[in-house]
């Protein structure tokens, strides 16, 4: 029913804007950023260690322990939510993945017979294909956690209760949980195929750290998703206005479902990539990761009013917190500053962002 | 003067719709026949229930009572994607814009252009600027397809808003208020644009404060007055005037 068009359309009351102040220039993600190199400039001069390959491999490792859950809780806050479980669902998929691990590695438990048996000489060995353990134990750390992001998604898309007291409620749920299987003891990743275990969580390739690997990987996915798929279309027209949204006919409960989903299993594969790293999953792991997770989000431009947010920002502030916290160590300041300046950092990126929008 | 009203069958037809919020009766009673190529004013104060059933006509919740048939069968709509799906369109007040996407995205909400990539369906970002563009143009609107909603003015964003409606073959659209914020000249090309939709059959239901607009380009004027259809008359056979005093109550009928 398209009526032809009279005369092509001409602007000549609507201006361009100029390609510095639009898009990714006019962001806050570009200015952490360009703040971020800045501050490699600073620290090379500071100190001769810092853009060693040792350092820098160092910092990428522990950027990307936070990174992954990261992007998931980057998902979230851009349809206007929040999560604040990720840290205890951190420690209890890392917990789960280590316990069934060890549990099916050890004849005679329920179950093991699948995996593995005795030999005559009293060696464990496996029964079955090999990687087949690992994949179980994995799956079923990402199990519980696609359970957590359900519970949550349905509660706050279903139920309708605020994200804020859904996952804080979750926060102590999930992390008493972790007491209650555990007992309050670690737990270490044992078996005949704790070695793969270790070399997929902690391993280098080709001179970078695989976390890194993982979150490279991870992020560019996520790039796709969010700005060439349906899905990441509705998840931004859900934090920009979620009335538009349901009334526009986006499928609200399923894509707020979605996005809790997501963010909770992120959270488990860092908690098992964490659990690789420090080879066990002690009880009290990752306590308050959650804000440091979000603060990365928040620093790199994620909006926690809703519609804003990006894989990249979501790196570039975890970079951003990874590079000061190591500068500070290099330069031999007192460590106990490194909370304060975090914090000053999280309301000095939001404070730039703040006067540019009032300027333009 | 045979007028569409008369002849044909109806596109939207009303038989007794009710609406009760708890204690309140928003609506009651009210019956109303829209033919395609009709232009309806839908007339009121503020509270007079134009809203309630402009609401239950786009799906946003059920009645209480009474039956809606759409191109003469019953319907039951339990959200607004269900009226849209039989082609009812709907221009809200508020405009229902996500102001962090671009004019192009807002344009194709819920309904995105895709294509095919081995397994996956990806946006197709290209056809749907070139569309949105090409409806901007037929609005006779200046607004680029990727600017962002939140820079934009009045007009555009209601340019934006009624662009959505033209993406289907819509055969009811419902406008609540289409002119109340923009300028002059936009007022002309929003009239002009209800003129086009009528002359292709469509039926344009308009809800409006704005009298001059109403007796431009209307059929026919309802006034609705304290939950119930008070008159339904002609344009021919009502004046401004008269149209006044029945929202107002100084008449409480025609």
């Amino acid at each position: 029913m398209a009526t032809p068009l009279e005369s092509p359309l001409t602007f000549t009351n609507v201006g361009k804007a100029k390609w510095w102040r639009s898009g990714f220039f006019a962001s806050q993600t570009g200015y952490v950023l360009l703040a971020l190199v800045a501050l490699f400039v600073v620290m090379n001069f500071a100190s001769p260690y810092f853009l060693t390959q040792g350092n820098l491999q160092n910092v990428a490792k522990n950027f990307s322990f936070i990174a992954i859950a990261t992007l998931g809780v980057t998902f979230v806050i851009i349809t206007g939510g929040i999560d604040l479980s990720v840290g205890s669902v951190m420690c209890f998929s890392a917990m789960i993945t280590s316990m069934v691990m060890t549990s099916i590695s050890t004849p005679g438990m329920p179950g093991a017979e699948w995996f593995v048996h005795l030999a005559d000489d009293g060696k464990t060995v496996i029964a079955n294909m090999p990687g087949l353990i690992l994949l179980v134990s994995v799956l079923a750390g990402l199990g519980v956690a696609l359970v957590v992001g359900l519970v949550n998604g349905f509660c706050i898309a279903v139920l309708g209760l605020s994200p804020f007291v859904t996952t804080l409620g979750m926060l102590s749920i999930v992390r008493g949980l972790g007491y209650v299987v555990s007992n309050g003891r670690g737990s270490f990743p044992s078996g005949p195929e704790a070695s793969y275990f270790y070399t997929l969580t902690s391993g280098v390739v080709f001179g970078l750290p695989a976390p890194f690997i993982y979150l490279v990987v991870l992020a560019a996915a996520m790039a796709v998703v969010l700005h060439h798929t349906g899905f990441g279309r509705h998840v931004f027209a859900l934090g920009g206005n979620e009335k538009a949204a349901a009334l526009t006919g986006i499928p609200v409960v399923r894509v707020k479902i979605e996005v809790y989903v997501i963010c909770a299993l992120a959270a488990g594969l860092q908690g098992i990539i964490i659990c690789g790293w420090l080879g066990s999953a002690p009880a009290n792991m990752a306590t308050s990761y959650e804000l440091n997770v979000i603060a990365a989000a928040v620093i790199g431009g994620a909006n926690l009013a809703g519609g804003v947010g990006g894989p990249l920002g979501a790196i570039v502030g975890c970079v951003l917190l990874e590079v000061i916290r190591n500068g500070l160590v290099l330069a031999q300041v007192n460590s106990y500053w490194q909370q304060t300046l975090v914090g000053v950092i999280i309301i000095a990126a939001v404070l730039v962002d703040r006067l540019r929008s009032r300027m333009a | 003067m045979v007028t569409p009203h008369d002849a044909g069958l109806a596109v939207l037809e009303l038989k007794g719709i009710g609406k009760e919020f708890g204690a309140i009766r928003a609506l009651h009673g009210v019956d109303l026949r829209v033919s395609p190529g009709e232009v309806v004013g839908l007339m009121g104060d503020n509270g007079a229930g134009k809203s309630t059933l402009v609401k239950i006509i786009a799906g946003n919740f059920p009645p209480t009572h009474g039956e809606i048939r759409f191109d003469g069968k019953p319907v039951h709509f339990v959200r607004p994607i269900d009226a849209r799906a039989v082609g009812i369109e709907v221009v809200y007040q508020d405009l229902a814009l996500a102001d962090n996407l671009t004019a192009a995205a807002n344009v194709f909400l819920g309904r995105e252009l895709k294509r095919k990539l081995g397994p996956f369906a990806l946006l197709d970002h290209k056809a749907m600027a070139a569309r949105a563009l090409e409806l901007f143009g037929e609005l006779r609107s200046e607004t680029r397809p990727h600017d962002l909603v939140k820079q934009m003015s009045g007009g555009q964003r209601q340019a934006v808003a009624i662009a959505r409606t033209r993406l289907s073959n819509a055969k009811l659209v419902m406008m609540d208020e289409p002119t109340a914020a923009i300028s002059v000249r936009q007022v002309e090309q929003v009239l002009s644009l209800i003129h086009r939709l009528k002359e292709q059959g469509v039926a344009v239901m308009l809800i409006s404060h704005r009298m001059p607009d109403v007796f431009a380009v209307c059929d026919r004027v309802v006034v609705m007055r304290r939950g119930e259809k008070r008159a339904d008359k002609a344009i021919g056979d009502t004046s401004p005037e008269e149209v006044t005093s029945l929202i107002t109550g100084a008449k409480e009928a025609a």
